[in-house]
C-alpha cells in the first residue's frame, strides 16, 4: 500500500485531465510541496477521462466556455497531443440549418473559422456519408480530437520535473477534515486516506464523476451527477483502416439524431446523446476491481443504442456496414452533468478546499489554468463567474434538483436551445409571497435563483390595443418564442402612468458589526462612507480591475450595510463580500454577513405616478425634497412597515419598497388597489431586466459587466476614485490612465427586413461587422458581439449593446449586425453610460 | 457406502481422483467409519490395486468388457451405476474433471437425483451440504443434496491426496453392466495426438509480448520484436498502439482485440488497462517490465521487473543470446 | 438441411471482482454488466456456422424479462430465431431447466420445426452446475456428446471433436443429438451494424414455464477470500536480465 506524505501545501485529488492539468499550472505558478493523489492508478486511474472520445468543437454558444476551449486547445497543440480533423455539424431540418446560422454568429463573435457547406462539401472531404441524409453542414476546420490520457502524463511529469509535486497513485480519500476559526467560518485542514493522513490549508476536489461523495466529506455540495453517455465502436472498417494514424477524416455530429461519427483509426465510433438520461449516484459507481472495463464504463445497455444505430446505419452504410466491420466494445460510459451544464469551479464555502469539477475533455488544460491562477492571484484570466461553485442556491444543492435538470437537459446535448428557453422540472422552489395573485394575473413565469418571476402578465393583454403597433411585435417564431408583445405593452404603460414590479428573487444581505464599513469600503469602488440613509450604487472589481459585481448598497447605520443584489448572482456575491468581511477590528467585536434573502421582499413601485400613488397610501413626506434621489428609510405604508430606497433600474421616479415577506402580498395588493385608478399595472421581469434598463444604457452584470471588462470599457467611470482602499483599485487607477481597449456602445438597428422580407429581432449573441460585413476587432483582438439586445418601445426601435473597438465608438456611427447570416444596418446611439432616452435622467426626479 | 469414480492414467489413479478418495475418506470417518470403494473402467493393475489398497479403497469394481474399449459417457454411467448397486452405495462421487463431471452428471440424471459440481468441502451430514465452486472459481455456493444417493464431483486441490492411515483391502471385483445400444452411440471414435499449432498467430502462441505506448514510437519496436524472435513468440499490442498507427490492429491484445491464453505473456510499458487485461488474464504467467511498480499489469503479474522497457529488453536480449552462445 | 437449437444462460458477467446480491442468492451484474458464458458464445457461434446456408439457427434461453438481451445479441451474430421462456431463473435447478427445454423442443418439433441439433454450454458461468445438457439429452432420448469445441453437420451426422485425457477426440453421431460446446475450438464474432439492426427485427416466441420448478438446491452463496497480489519482482532495471532469463528457462519457453 503506498503511503502519503503527511504535509503538504496542496493537495489535488484526482489524476484526471483536470488534476493533472491543475498541478502543471500551479507548479508553473510557483506552486510547491503539492501532493497528488488518486484511488486508481497511473496513467489512467479510471475515470471519466480514460474513456473520453477526446474531440474538440471549439464553437459554443457560452463565451466562457469557448475560451476555455480555445484556451485548452492551445495547451494540448503546445504538448503536442493535438491532431487537427476539421469537424461538421449536419443539418437534417430546416430548424437545424437556423441552428448552424445562429452557430455561425457565435463563431463570428468568438472569432473562429467556421463556414455553413452543402452536403457536396461534405462528402468530399467524408466520402463514405450518404448526402441525402442532410441538408446542411457547419464546417469547423479547426476541430481535433487530442490524447487526453497523454496529455494528463506530460503536464503530471512537467510538474514533477520542477520538485514541485508528489505523486500517489492507488490510495482512497477516507476523509475531509475541517475546522472552524473565529468567525465561524469553516476550514480545511486534513486529507485522511487509505495511505496515510495529509495536513493541508489548500485541497482541490478534481474527482470528475466521484465528486459530491468527496466534497459530502467536509459537508459541502459539488452538485453534479455522474451520467451515462453510449458510445460504440466499429470496426475495422477498410475505408479507415487504409489510412495512417488515429484521425484522417473528420468528425461528424449528426445534430438531429443526437450522435456524433469519430474515426478512431480503423474504427469509427459512434456516440450517441439521444438516449433517456441514466443516470447514477456517486456511490454507486463501481470500485476498479468490481468493474469489467474501468468503473466509469458501465455495461452497455444496447436497447437504448438500437435506434441511433439505425440512423447511424443510414448516414453511413458503406462505412458501418463494411465486411469484418464488427462492434467490438461499447460502453455506458460516465460523465459529469450539472443542473446549468456549466462546469463547477473555485472554492467552495470551506475556506481552502477547492473544486474543478464536471469538466469536459475540451475545457481540461483551459480548466486547470484559470483554477491554478484563482487559487494564485484571487481571479483567473478567463473569466469563469458562470462556473463559479459559490453560484448555487441551497435548492440548487440537492442532488434531487441535479438529477431533474440533467434529466430534462440531457437530451439537449444536441439540441436547439432558445436562449429564453427555461426549465420545465423542479420549478416552483421559491415562491413570493405575491405569487398566487400573480397566477390569476395570468402571470407567465420565469425561474431565477429558484424563484418564480412574472416575465409578463397575461391580465395586461388588453394594452396591446391601446398602444398598437408601438409594442413592436415580432413576426418571426424564434424572435417571438418565449417572449411577448405584452412586455412591451407593460414598458408603455409604465413609461405613461407606473409599474409594481414583483423584486422578491433580489439576494439580501445586511453586514453589521464594528468592521461593517471598512468590509464594504474595501470591496466597493464607490464611496460607502456616507450619511445613513444613502444608498449607494457600485461596481466590485477583482484584483484585476476586472467586474465582480454591481450592486447597491444601504447604509441603515453607522455600523450597518445592505447589500442588495441580483438573485442569479447574489450566492456568489455573499461569498465575496464574507470573503473580504474584516472580522474583528481591533478586538471590538465580530462582523458578521447575515443573509435576510427570504425574510425580506422588494417591490419596486416605479413611473411618473409613483409618487401620487405612494403618497397616497403614507403619511410620510415623499416629496422630492422630504425624500430625495439615492436616499433610503423607513416609511409606514398602510400600516406595513417598510424600508423605501428611491432608486430605479427603469429610469423612472420610484422606489423600491423592502418589506417583510410575511406582509408582501398586503403591500403588492395595497399598491395594485392605489395604482389602478391612475393607470398602475403589474410589470414583469421583461422590462425590468430588459426593455427599462436598455433605454437608459444600464449596465448587466453577466451581459455587459464580467471579470474580462474594466469600468473604463464599460463607460462607467466617475470624475474621482476614492481614496479608502479597495480590491482592484490598483489596476483601476492604472485602466483611468490608459486608453480603453474596447468601449461599451449602444446601437439601434436600422432596418429589420431581412431577404425574405420578414422582420427580425436579434436576440443577443450577434457579432457586430461594418456595414459591408467586414471584420471588427478590438485592442484585446476580440470581436464585437451583442451582450444585450431588447426592444425599446419608448424610442421605437430594437437596441443592442456591445463593445466596440474604440475607433469605431463615434456616436452616428455605421456598422451591421449578422443575424441568422444576413446583416442588419445599425447606428452607435451611445459611446458611454448615457441613455439612448432622457439622457438627463429627468424622469427620475 | 461411498463410490468413488477412478480415472487412471500409465501412472495409476491420477491426482485428481487420489484427492477424490481423500475426500471420501473423510466423509466416511464423519459418517461413523463408513467405508469406500472405487470403481475402475479398464484393467486394473497389481500396482493401482495396490495404490488404491493405501487410500483406504475396500473394494475396487473392476469394469471390462466391449462397451468400454472406447469412451462414452453413458456407457461408464451404467457402469458406475451397476458398481453402485454392488456396493449398496449412498454416496457416488468423481474427480471434477471434465470427464468425472461428465459421468456423475449422466448417473444423476439416470438416478433421478441432483448433482453438485467441484466440491470443495461438507458442512453437515444431516442435512447433507457441500460447499462447491461456481462462477469458475470466484465463488462459492452452499449447496443440499438430500437425495439419495448423494451424487457429486470434487474440485481439483480441494484437499491434498493423502494415503489413509491403515491399508485397506482394495478387494477386487468384476463389474459388468448391461450396456445397452443407445449408451454407445455418442462414443470416441478415434482419437489423435493432438496437433502442435505452429502458425504463430497471436491467439495460439506460447509466448506473447506484449507493447504499449511505452514504446515510445513506430521504430521503438526493435527490441520487442527482437525478444518476439528469440523466444518464438507472437508481438501483441495495446489499442493506443494501434491507434497512434505504430503496429497493425491484427496485433492487438485486449477487450476489442485477440484475446490471448499463451505460457507466458511479457507486457512490456503496458500499465494495465482493464480492457487490456480482458485479453490477457488467461495467460498462464505474466512477467511484467513496468516504470511503475504500482501498476495494475505488475500486481497481477507473476513475476516484475521494475524498469524502462528501453533498457531492459536489450538487456535480456543479449542475456538469452549470451546463453544460447 | 440441418435445425438448430443452442440455449443460452443471461449471467452477470464475472471478468471482474464478483459481487453478491443482498440476499447473497445471487451475483450481482449491476457493475460488470450480463453477458453469457463463452461456452455459450462458442455455441451460438457454430450454430450460426452450422446453419449458414440459410437454415434455423433457433436461440433459446429461460430467464428473466432483461435476458432479451442475450437472445438479441445471438440473433445479431447468426440465430434466425427467438425463443424466450420468461422466469425468474434462480428459481430453476439443473434439472427444471432441462425439463423446459425440452419441452420447447417437444412442442416445436410438434409445429413442424424439428430442432435436430440441440447444443448447449458445457456449464454455465454463473451456476457451474455441467448437467443441463446431459439431462436435457435424457429427457429427448438423445444422444449427447459434451464437451467438445468443434462441430460440423454432413447428411445427418455430427461430427464433433474436443481434447480428451488421450489426445483429440472425435465423436460420430446420427441426429437428433444433443452437443455441449467448450470454448476454444471456434472464436465468436462480434455483432454488425447490419446483424444488430436486423436482430432488433426478430419476433421473439414468449412462454412461460411449463411447469413449478423443483428449485436449485442453493443454501446460499459466498465469496472466497480475495487473493493478494503474489508477484515476484526480479529486479530492477537491466540488471534483472538474468533473473528473467532464469525465468525463462524454467517456464521453458526459450526457443531451442
Amino acid at each position: 500500500m503506498a503511503t502519503v506524505p503527511s504535509t503538504a501545501r496542496a493537495v489535488v485529488i484526482g489524476a484526471g485531465i483536470v488534476g493533472n492539468s491543475l498541478v502543471h499550472h500551479l507548479a508553473r505558478l510557483g506552486w510547491r510541496d503539492i501532493v497528488q493523489i488518486d484511488k486508481g492508478p497511473l496513467p489512467n486511474p479510471g475515470g471519466s477521462t480514460g474513456h473520453a472520445s477526446n474531440f474538440i468543437f471549439p464553437v459554443d454558444h457560452s463565451r466562457e466556455i469557448t475560451d476555455l476551449t480555445l484556451d485548452s486547445v492551445r495547451q494540448y497543440q503546445e504538448m503536442g497531443v493535438f491532431t487537427q480533423s476539421g469537424g461538421f455539424e449536419l443539418a437534417r431540418t430546416p430548424e437545424r440549418m437556423e441552428e448552424l446560422r445562429r452557430r455561425m454568429s457565435s463563431a463570428k463573435a468568438w472569432g473562429i473559422e467556421a463556414h455553413l457547406v452543402d452536403p457536396d462539401f461534405v462528402k468530399e472531404k467524408v466520402p463514405f456519408i450518404e448526402t441525402d441524409q442532410f441538408i446542411g453542414a457547419f464546417w469547423t476546420p479547426s476541430v481535433g480530437v487530442v490524447d487526453s490520457l497523454r496529455a494528463g502524463t506530460i503536464m503530471r511529469e512537467n510538474a514533477l520535473a520542477t520538485g514541485a509535486l508528489t505523486v500517489v497513485p492507488n490510495v482512497e480519500v477516507t476523509g475531509l477534515d475541517t475546522e472552524e476559526d473565529a468567525a465561524g467560518r469553516r476550514r480545511i485542514t486534513r486529507v485522511r486516506t487509505t495511505g496515510g493522513d495529509i495536513e493541508a490549508e489548500t485541497v482541490v476536489i478534481a474527482c470528475g464523476v466521484w465528486s459530491p461523495k468527496i466534497g459530502d466529506m467536509a459537508g459541502i455540495s459539488i452538485p453534479l451527477t455522474p451520467a451515462v453517455h453510449q458510445m460504440i465502436s466499429v470496426g475495422p472498417c477498410p475505408q479507415l483502416a487504409e489510412q495512417e494514424g488515429e484521425i484522417s477524416f473528420p468528425i461528424v455530429r449528426d445534430m438531429d439524431t443526437f450522435c456524433y461519427e469519430r474515426q478512431h483509426g480503423a474504427d469509427m465510433e459512434v456516440g450517441s446523446y439521444a438516449h433517456r438520461a441514466i443516470l447514477h449516484e456517486p456511490e454507486d459507481i463501481p470500485s476498479i476491481e468490481q468493474a469489467k472495463l474501468s468503473p466509469t464504463e458501465m455495461p452497455f445497455t444496447s436497447d437504448d443504442f438500437d435506434p441511433q444505430l439505425e440512423q447511424a446505419y443510414e448516414l453511413m452504410p458503406e462505412l458501418l456496414g463494411a465486411e469484418g466491420a464488427e462492434m467490438r466494445y461499447a460502453i455506458n460510459g460516465l460523465l459529469s452533468l450539472t443542473c446549468d451544464g456549466n462546469p463547477i469551479l473555485g472554492e467552495s464555502e470551506v475556506r481552502g478546499l477547492w473544486t474543478a469539477a464536471a469538466v469536459w475533455i475540451k475545457e481540461g488544460p483551459g480548466v486547470g489554468r484559470a483554477v491554478a491562477e484563482w487559487m494564485t492571484n484571487g481571479h483567473p484570466e478567463i473569466d469563469v463567474n458562470a462556473s463559479d461553485i459559490s453560484r448555487f442556491h441551497q435548492h440548487q444543492k440537492r442532488r434531487e434538483h441535479t438529477r431533474l435538470r440533467t434529466t430534462e437537459a440531457f437530451i439537449k446535448t444536441y439540441g436547439i436551445i432558445h436562449p429564453s428557453e427555461q426549465y420545465e422540472s423542479d420549478r416552483g422552489q421559491r415562491l413570493s409571497p405575491m405569487h398566487e395573485s400573480q397566477k390569476k394575473l395570468g402571470a407567465f413565469f420565469y425561474e431565477t435563483a429558484g424563484w418564480e418571476r412574472p416575465h409578463w402578465y397575461e391580465s395586461n393583454a388588453h394594452l396591446l390595443d391601446v398602444y398598437g403597433d408601438a409594442v413592436m411585435p415580432r413576426e418571426h417564431e424564434w424572435d417571438s418564442r418565449w417572449w411577448s408583445p405584452i412586455i412591451n405593452a407593460e414598458h408603455l404603460r409604465m413609461r405613461e402612468a407606473a409599474g409594481v414590479i414583483d423584486l422578491s428573487a433580489f439576494c439580501i444581505f445586511d453586514i453589521e458589526g464594528p468592521g461593517a464599513l471598512e468590509s464594504v469600503q474595501r470591496t466597493c469602488v464607490a464611496q460607502c462612507d456616507v450619511a445613513v440613509g444613502k444608498v449607494i450604487y457600485t461596481p466590485v472589481l477583482d484584483a484585476a480591475g476586472g467586474f465582480r459585481s454591481d450592486l447597491t448598497v444601504m447604509r441603515l447605520g453607522d455600523d450597518v450595510f445592505r447589500v442588495v443584489t441580483g438573485g442569479a448572482h447574489g450566492m456568489a456575491d455573499r461569498k465575496w463580500f464574507e470573503d473580504q468581511l474584516v472580522s474583528d477590528p481591533d478586538g471590538a467585536g465580530a462582523t458578521t454577513l447575515t443573509d435576510r434573502t427570504d425574510a425580506v421582499s422588494t417591490i419596486g413601485l416605479w413611473g411618473p405616478r409613483a409618487r401620487d400613488i405612494l403618497a397616497s397610501l403614507t403619511g410620510d413626506d415623499v416629496s422630492d425634497e422630504g425624500f430625495g434621489f439615492l436616499t433610503c428609510r423607513e416609511i409606514q405604508v398602510k400600516g406595513v412597515p417598510v424600508l423605501a430606497s428611491r432608486i430605479s433600474y427603469v429610469g423612472e421616479l420610484g422606489w423600491e419598497l423592502y418589506v417583510p415577506m410575511d406582509q408582501a402580498a398586503e403591500l403588492w395588493e395595497t399598491l395594485l388597489e392605489a395604482g389602478g385608478p391612475v393607470g398602475a399595472v403589474p410589470v414583469g421581469i421583461g422590462v425590468y431586466g430588459t426593455t427599462g434598463r436598455i433605454e437608459k444604457g444600464y449596465r448587466a452584470y453577466g451581459y455587459e459587466l464580467d471579470g474580462e471588462r474594466s469600468i473604463v470599457e464599460a463607460g462607467m467611470q466617475r470624475p474621482k476614485v476614492k481614496v479608502a482602499d479597495f480590491v482592484g483599485r490598483e489596476a483601476y487607477l492604472r485602466q483611468r490612465d490608459e486608453a480603453p481597449a474596447a468601449v461599451l456602445c449602444t446601437m439601434t438597428v436600422d432596418d429589420h427586413t431581412s431577404a425574405s422580407g420578414v422582420k427580425r429581432y436579434m436576440l443577443g449573441g450577434e457579432p457586430i461587422l461594418t456595414r459591408d460585413g467586414e471584420t471588427l476587432t478590438d485592442g484585446h483582438g476580440h470581436h464585437p458581439y451583442v451582450t444585450s439586445a431588447g426592444s425599446a418601445p419608448s424610442l421605437g426601435k430594437h437596441v443592442l449593446m456591445a463593445y466596440l473597438p474604440p475607433d469605431q465608438a463615434t456616436v452616428g456611427n455605421r456598422l451591421a449586425v449578422s443575424y441568422m447570416e444576413e446583416l442588419y444596418p445599425v447606428t452607435v446611439g451611445s459611446v458611454d453610460a448615457t441613455g439612448l432616452l432622457d439622457p438627463t435622467n429627468e424622469r427620475i426626479r | 457406502m461411498i463410490l468413488v469414480l477412478v480415472e487412471t492414467d500409465a501412472s495409476g489413479a491420477i491426482e485428481v481422483s487420489r484427492e477424490a478418495l481423500t475426500f471420501a475418506r473423510s466423509l466416511g470417518d464423519a459418517g461413523g467409519g463408513i467405508p469406500v470403494d472405487a470403481v475402475v473402467v479398464g484393467d486394473v493393475a497389481d500396482a493401482l490395486r495396490d495404490q488404491l489398497a493405501t487410500y483406504g479403497v475396500r473394494t475396487v469394481h473392476r469394469v471390462t468388457g466391449d462397451a468400454f474399449t472406447s469412451y462414452a459417457g453413458a456407457a461408464w454411467a451404467a457402469a458406475v451405476q451397476e458398481a453402485r448397486r454392488q456396493a449398496g452405495s449412498v454416496v457416488v462421487m468423481a474427480a471434477g474433471t471434465p470427464r468425472g463431471n461428465e459421468v456423475i452428471a449422466h448417473v444423476a440424471a439416470r438416478e433421478g437425483v441432483a448433482m453438485a459440481a467441484n466440491v470443495l468441502s461438507f458442512g453437515g451430514l444431516a442435512p447433507f451440504v457441500v460447499t462447491r465452486q461456481v462462477v469458475g472459481g470466484a465463488a462459492l455456493e452452499e449447496m443440499r443434496l438430500d437425495e439419495r444417493p448423494a451424487v457429486f464431483t470434487v474440485a481439483g486441490h480441494a484437499v491434498e491426496a493423502q494415503p489413509a492411515p491403515a491399508r485397506a483391502d482394495a478387494a477386487l471385483v468384476d463389474c459388468a453392466p448391461a450396456v445397452s445400444e443407445s449408451d454407445l452411440v455418442a462414443r470416441v471414435v478415434s482419437t489423435e495426438e493432438p496437433e502442435p499449432d505452429l502458425s504463430g498467430s497471436l491467439r495460439s502462441a506460447r509466448v506473447v509480448i506484449g507493447a504499449g505506448r511505452g514504446a515510445g514510437s513506430a521504430d521503438g519496436f526493435k527490441d520487442l520484436l527482437e525478444l518476439t524472435d528469440l523466444l518464438g513468440g507472437s508481438l501483441g499490442v495495446s489499442r493506443v498502439v494501434t491507434s497512434l498507427g505504430w503496429r497493425p490492429h491484427h496485433e492487438q491484445v485486449g477487450q476489442t482485440g485477440s484475446r490471448i491464453s499463451p505460457d507466458l505473456y511479457i507486457p512490456c510499458g503496458i500499465s494495465g488497462a482493464i480492457q487490456h487485461w480482458a485479453g490477457c488474464s488467461s495467460a498462464k504467467s505474466i512477467l511484467a517490465i513496468n516504470t511503475d511498480a504500482e501498476a495494475p499489469m505488475v500486481t497481477k503479474a507473476t513475476y516484475a521487473v521494475i524498469g524502462d522497457l528501453h533498457e531492459v529488453v536489450p538487456a535480456i536480449n543479449e542475456e538469452i543470446r549470451r546463453r544460447q552462445g | 438441411m440441418t435445425n438448430v437449437l443452442v440455449c443460452v444462460k443471461r449471467v452477470p458477467d464475472s471478468s471482474s471482482e464478483v459481487v453478491l446480491t443482498d440476499d447473497g442468492q445471487s451475483v450481482d451484474g449491476r457493475y460488470a454488466g450480463f453477458t453469457m458464458s463463452a461456452h455459450e458464445e462458442c455455441a451460438v457461434e457454430i450454430a450460426a456456422q452450422v446453419t449458414s446456408g440459410g437454415d434455423e439457427a433457433t436461440v433459446l434461453t429461460l430467464g428473466d424479462a432483461d435476458a432479451v438481451e442475450q437472445l438479441r445479441a445471438s440473433l445479431a451474430v447468426g440465430c434466425t430465431a427467438a425463443t424466450h421462456v420468461v422466469a425468474d431463473p434462480q428459481r430453476f435447478g439443473p434439472a427444471d431447466v432441462a425439463r423446459e427445454i425440452a419441452v420447447v423442443v417437444r412442442d416445436h418439433e410438434a409445429q413442424g420445426r424439428s430442432h435436430d441439433l440441440v447444443l448447449l454450454g458445457n456449464d454455465a458461468a454463473d451456476s457451474g452446475d455441467f448437467q443441463v445438457g446431459i439431462r436435457l439429452a435424457y429427457e429427448l432420448g438423445r444422444p449427447v456428446v459434451n464437451g467438445v469445441n468443434t462441430v460440423t453437420v454432413a447428411d445427418g451426422v455430427v461430427t464433433a471433436t474436443g481434447s480428451g485425457p488421450d489426445g483429440h477426440e472425435t465423436y460420430r453421431v446420427p441426429l437428433p443429438a444433443v452437443v455441449t460446446i467448450l470454448e476454444g475450438g471456434v472464436q465468436p464474432r462480434y455483432p454488425t451494424v447490419p446483424g444488430r439492426m436486423k436482430a432488433k427485427k426478430v419476433p421473439i416466441e414468449e412462454r412461460t414455464p411449463a411447469a413449478e420448478p423443483t428449485g436449485p438446491k442453493r443454501v446460499r452463496l459466498l465469496l472466497p477470500p480475495p487473493a493478494p497480489s503474489n508477484v515476484e519482482i526480479l529486479g530492477t532495471g537491466p540488471e534483472a536480465a538474468p533473473a528473467v532469463v532464469d525465468v525463462l528457462e524454467k517456464l521453458g519457453v526459450l526457443a531451442r
